[in-house]
């Protein structure tokens, strides 16, 4: 780990203008990521600048019928505020199915969100890596890949994002608020916060430096039950091989609408648009589920070691629309 | 729940302590953080450590520029094979002598040569560990880097046999005609297994604090056994062991891979002789996969033949291996198989495949844990090819004496423990046709495996004293590695004076205690207990004699009468004594006395007997019939192990063994990179190790028995027995939900998934 220097910002529009003012200066929330990432010398900021104590911290109705969850809002919290455990139910889960109590009694929802990929290669500074140092190849192309993603990868970089959390979001339509320097903000629907990696996997966000993120904000609950499902490697503390979250609507036997993302197979949680085209208006049934999941893993590539994420991906996808249709 | 029924032979048992599940006499001080572990030592002007490793995994150091690292704040030493204190030689890859692999000089930063990924290339020491580690990262290494060898499977042909396996094992066993029994056979199974790389990971990790005074050197560190250490450190120095001191009293687990010194110790001890300051280093997680030891991956091909009635005729077990180019580990993968059923024509052998890797490690339950995961799924096979019970099979082979040794067993109680399990476990709902119950979209399975485990007893002597208070102090080099060797060692020495446990006092983990054979092998039990038992004879011997005799005695003059020691008195025929109350009167200074015990190897009864543990282990699991995800529902082991000394900390030794066995069957692999030689998923984030949802619903049965053969107290090893089959069990559940047979372990869904049907929903 290298020397650094740290500040405890004062307010949001400070501290977007602390980090925007220094190249190498970084925001730190739980730390639960960024620690273990600077032990290694795979971060590398010399100015960190603690966000973790701004009054972010709040879930707040919204006019829309919705919920604002502050950026600081940890995730222990907001798997158990009372709302979101009624209306959203799904990010209650995948929030309970990520990583451990304690480590998400520190993570931060703006943390969860930009965490990095848990690529080995990528957290071993002697491996070749796109992602950790530009031009240099990419180790797990050929190598141990049973984690990586079978969707949206790049010759350049095949890393997952880890997050269950965003996952849901996804799912969700969740809008992601942001403040930059000078006190301006934006809002960026979830599917854009992330980007693939193409030629630039060490570009992963379309934030700016010293672009803050303030809050997420949960659309109304869409019709519908909602579920989550993480396939894992053990019964808990692990990432996911592969996730889905779902909401079916149904009238009567037909489904009315559907929203499926999907974790562990891409660079960003995974809206799965074509599925969702499918299921619309179709009869609930295992064909309508497993025509879904075909179409959602149509283009899915695999690269020796993850080739059964796309197997298994549909399975998941297929039982879990059929759990959602259930009782919907 | 656990049911624990111990025999109460009186002769032993004088005042019951012995066999009582006595809370563990430590708990209270490590719950309370009050045990000292050997980071958290600190001693006036402590400088910090911090290894660099090395980026590639074969080659030479062709330049390092330490110029910026020493200019670094704080940093007071960067050494390197330029300027570290001599050392001798690494030496041959094979040691003359099989204890010598203990006390052999184990060099560090003594060569431009890279043998292994994350081999150490430079110490860092400086005022704060964060300034340390700072200043590593501003090293500049170039290597010339040589193609290694790092695939088992590419270069089996290649394969040598070694002298010897670990503990000194022949490398090949041969009874009879295997190939022609086998060739003849009606029946039979040819299964070839996969066993990957393993990781010891003891949650403390390996860390040492070293002072020097004058030439004496001091060693705090986490150690399984002083002994190796000290001797260890003193040839790497090449200074008289006795000036070696070693403490180690608490140590946060160890599994072998604390049976020698490593890195952290070699190097803190030259850099405080360098410095004339006291220095600390720890090994990070991720520098324990390369630098402590691991369990090497392997091949395993097992073939057993049957006549038609389930008799096996022919049993072979071969077992290729991974080991390193500079130092050979032969797991003794098949040794086990050379005891376990019965069959007229066998062959056991172990080949090895030399990679540019560091070289394994003794890992809990060596030999069994990998052996016993192939072999056992091997005899489930046979069953099911047979139409037979895989219980029922076992009992047509169960042998009157050693199949290979022809000497009689101690004690076996193998189909007891089989029989009992299958009762409580309820084996008779196990459908016999596999991938038939399903409860919702769960296909659940019933699963057993047999265990087997050797007992070793270890030279070990111990010192016990009782002052004017009637305060025992026992003395002895042992560790107490989590396994409540404190707790028993107090229970032996109370039963045998006839004290309660709270007079006594048991100190560990000082090499200037007498010498013992520390923990490993589940002998450290038996081989301390049993020096303590020695002992304790001796200073009753001692206070008798001196009863009889002295002036002062209320007892004097008793005769040669029987003479009992118990609650607190000592009986003379009709008269008795309070014990303090006599010490006081005729040896106000007290009463001090040895006791040993000689290696098991060496005595007549081992080689009279064939000397094991058994047991039987039962597994429910339940697989998701969408996705494959296998999880535990309950285990059952029935153990038969000798006498139980503490069922308490007994238990906690067959749980915690069969939870190894849940993550060698369901998770623990360490991926060596084929290219570029590093264990890819080197912290606990990527090597999956069970965590409390893994683990389900556990019962751990022992019975009664009492091998009169072992030792005095008629205990057996238990620490490794849990492990011993346990995985199997796993596995042959899997198979029984399934109908799919995995046999490259760990079995993860990936595996399972291309075979298991679609079932509608
Ligand atoms: C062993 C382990 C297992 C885990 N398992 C899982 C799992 O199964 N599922 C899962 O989803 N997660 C898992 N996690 C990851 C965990 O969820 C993340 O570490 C956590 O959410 C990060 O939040 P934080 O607040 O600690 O982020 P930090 O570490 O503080 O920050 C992470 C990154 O986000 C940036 N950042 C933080 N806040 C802002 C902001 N407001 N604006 C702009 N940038 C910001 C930081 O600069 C940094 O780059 C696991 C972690 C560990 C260590
Ligand atoms: S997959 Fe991405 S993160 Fe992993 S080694 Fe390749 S470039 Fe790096």
């Amino acid at each position: 780990m290298q020397s650094f220097t740290y500040e405890r910002a004062a307010s949001a529009e400070q501290a977007a203008a602390a980090v925007a003012e220094r190249p190498d200066a970084k925001f730190i929330s739980g730390g639960t990521n960024l620690l273990d990432l600077m032990k290694l010398e795979i971060e590398r900021p010399a100015h960190l600048v603690d966000i973790s104590r701004l009054p972010l911290d709040r879930i707040e109705e919204t006019a829309a019928g919705g919920l604002r969850v502050g950026a600081q809002v940890r995730n222990s919290d907001l798997a158990a505020d009372p709302r979101v455990r009624s209306r959203y139910p799904m990010l209650t889960q995948a929030l309970l199915a990520g990583a451990s109590g304690q480590i998400r009694n520190k993570a931060s929802t703006s943390g969860n969100l930009l965490q990095r990929t848990r690529c080995p290669y990528f957290y071993d500074r002697n491996m070749p890596c796109n992602k950790r140092e530009q031009g240099s190849g990419c180790a797990a192309l050929q190598g141990f890949n049973r984690m990586h993603a079978v969707l949206g990868a790049s010759q350049a970089c095949i890393a997952v994002h880890p997050s269950d959390m965003a996952v849901a979001m996804a799912g969700l339509d969740a809008r992601i608020e942001t403040i930059s320097p000078g006190g301006g903000t934006r809002t960026i629907p979830i599917g854009d916060l992330h980007r693939l990696p193409e030629a630039t996997p060490h570009v992963e966000t379309v934030l700016d430096h010293g672009e803050m993120i303030a809050a997420v904000t949960l659309p109304p609950p869409p019709p519908g039950r909602q579920v989550y499902r993480k396939v894992r490697d053990r019964a808990s503390y692990a990432f996911a091989l592969v996730s889905v979250a779902a909401v079916v609507e149904k009238s009567g036997d037909r489904i009315q609408s559907a929203r499926i993302a999907m974790g562990g197979v891409a660079a960003k949680p995974w809206r799965a648009t074509e599925a969702e085209r499918t299921l619309a208006g179709a009869a609930a049934s295992d064909g309508a589920f497993t025509d879904a999941a075909e179409a959602a893993l149509a283009e899915a590539v695999g690269y020796g070691g993850n080739d059964f994420k796309i197997p298994l991906a549909k399975r998941t996808m297929r039982h879990t629309l059929a759990a959602a249709a259930e009782s919907a | 729940m656990t049911e624990t029924k111990t025999s109460n032979r009186p002769r032993e048992t004088r005042s019951g302590i012995i066999g009582r599940p006595f809370d563990r006499i430590d708990g209270p001080l490590k719950v309370r953080g009050d045990a000292t572990y050997a980071y958290e030592n600190t001693l006036e002007g402590t400088a910090f450590g911090y290894i660099l490793g090395a980026a590639v995994a074969k080659g030479r150091i062709a330049e390092i520029d330490t110029a910026e690292a020493e200019r670094a704040p704080a940093v007071l030493l960067v050494m390197t094979h330029r300027n570290a204190p001599a050392q001798p030689d690494f030496g041959p890859a094979v040691t003359p002598t099989v204890p010598e692999v203990f006390t052999r000089a184990r060099p560090a930063l003594n060569s431009e040569r890279v043998r292994y990924y994350d081999e150490p290339v430079a110490l860092i020491v400086a005022e704060t560990f964060e300034a340390a580690r700072a200043a590593a990262g501003l090293i500049k290494v170039r290597y010339d880097e040589e193609p290694g060898l790092y695939d088992l499977s590419g270069h089996v042909a290649d394969a040598y046999a070694p002298k010897r396996t670990n503990a000194g094992f022949e490398t090949d066993s041969v009874i009879g005609d295997f190939e022609s029994a086998f060739a003849a056979a009606p029946v039979k199974v040819d299964a070839t297994y996969r066993t990957p790389f393993e990781h010891h990971n003891p949650m403390e990790p390996h860390a040492t604090l070293a002072a020097w005074s004058g030439n004496e050197l001091t060693i705090h560190t986490s150690a399984q056994t002083l002994a190796n250490f000290r001797a260890g450190v003193a040839s790497t120095l090449r200074i008289p062991p006795e000036r070696v001191r070693i403490i180690s009293p608490f140590i946060g687990g160890g599994f072998g891979s604390k049976l020698i010194a490593h890195a952290d110790t070699i190097l803190a001890a030259l850099a405080a002789k360098v410095l004339q300051r006291p220095v600390k280093i720890a090994l990070t997680r991720q520098q324990m996969f390369a630098n402590a030891g691991h369990r090497a991956e392997m091949i395993q091909q097992v073939r057993l033949s049957t006549g038609t009635d389930g008799r096996l005729t022919g049993i072979a077990h071969d077992v290729w291996s991974a080991t390193s180019s500079f130092e050979e580990y032969c797991e003794q993968t098949a040794v086990f198989a050379r005891s376990l059923y019965a069959a007229p024509n066998r062959v056991t052998r172990h080949r090895l495949v030399p990679l540019d890797i560091n070289r394994g490690e003794w890992m809990r339950s060596p030999g069994e844990a990998p052996g016993m995961l192939a072999f056992e799924c091997a005899m489930d096979e046979l069953a099911e090819r047979l139409g037979l019970d895989p219980i029922e099979l076992r009992i047509r082979n169960e042998p009157a004496q050693d199949p290979e040794r022809g000497v009689p067993f101690s004690t076996r109680n193998l189909v007891a423990c089989m029989e009992e399990g299958a009762r409580r476990f309820g084996w008779q709902r196990r459908n016999p046709t596999p991938g038939r119950a399903r409860e919702g979209r769960k296909l659940i399975g019933y699963g057993m495996a047999a265990a087997i485990r050797p007992n070793y007893i270890g030279a070990a002597t111990a010192r016990v004293a009782i002052d004017r208070d009637g305060r025992v102090t026992a003395r002895l080099d042992m560790t107490d590695i989590g396994t409540g060797t404190y707790t028993i060692l107090t229970q032996i020495a109370a039963d045998s004076l006839g004290v309660p446990i709270s007079s006594v006092k048991v100190e560990l983990g000082d090499s200037r205690f007498p010498r013992t054979a520390g923990s490993g092998g589940s002998w450290g039990a038996a081989s301390a207990g049993s020096a303590l038992h020695n002992a304790c004879n001796a200073l009753r011997e001692r206070i008798l004699q001196a009863a009889r005799s002295s002036e002062a005695s209320p007892l004097r003059g008793a005769g040669a009468t029987e003479a009992s020691f118990a609650d607190g008195e000592v009986r003379l025929g009709q008269r008795s004594a309070s014990l303090t109350d006599l010490v006081r009167r005729i040896a106000p200074d007290g009463f001090e006395a040895e006791g040993s015990v000689a290696a098991g190897a060496a005595t007549p009864s081992y080689k009279a007997y064939s000397q094991h543990s058994y047991g039987a282990h039962f597994a429910e699991v339940a697989v998701d019939c969408d996705t494959g995800e296998i999880r535990m529902r309950r285990m059952l082991a029935v153990m038969g192990a000798g006498r139980i000394l503490n069922p308490k900390t007994a238990r906690s030794q067959i749980i915690g063994g069969m939870t190894w066995g849940i993550g060698a069957a369901l998770m623990e692999q360490t991926v060596l990179d084929r290219r570029y030689g590093h264990f890819v998923n080197h912290d606990l984030a990527e090597y999956h190790v069970p965590i409390n949802g893994d683990v389900p619903e556990m019962e751990v049965v022992f019975l009664e028995e009492h091998d009169d053969k072992a030792n005095p107290f008629g205990a057996k090893g238990i620490g490794e027995l849990g492990v011993c089959g346990a995985g199997a069990a796993v596995a042959n559940a899997i198979y029984n939900a399934t109908g799919v047979r995995v046999r490259d372990f760990p079995i993860t869904l990936d595996k399972l998934l291309p075979a298991l049907p679609v079932i509608a929903i």
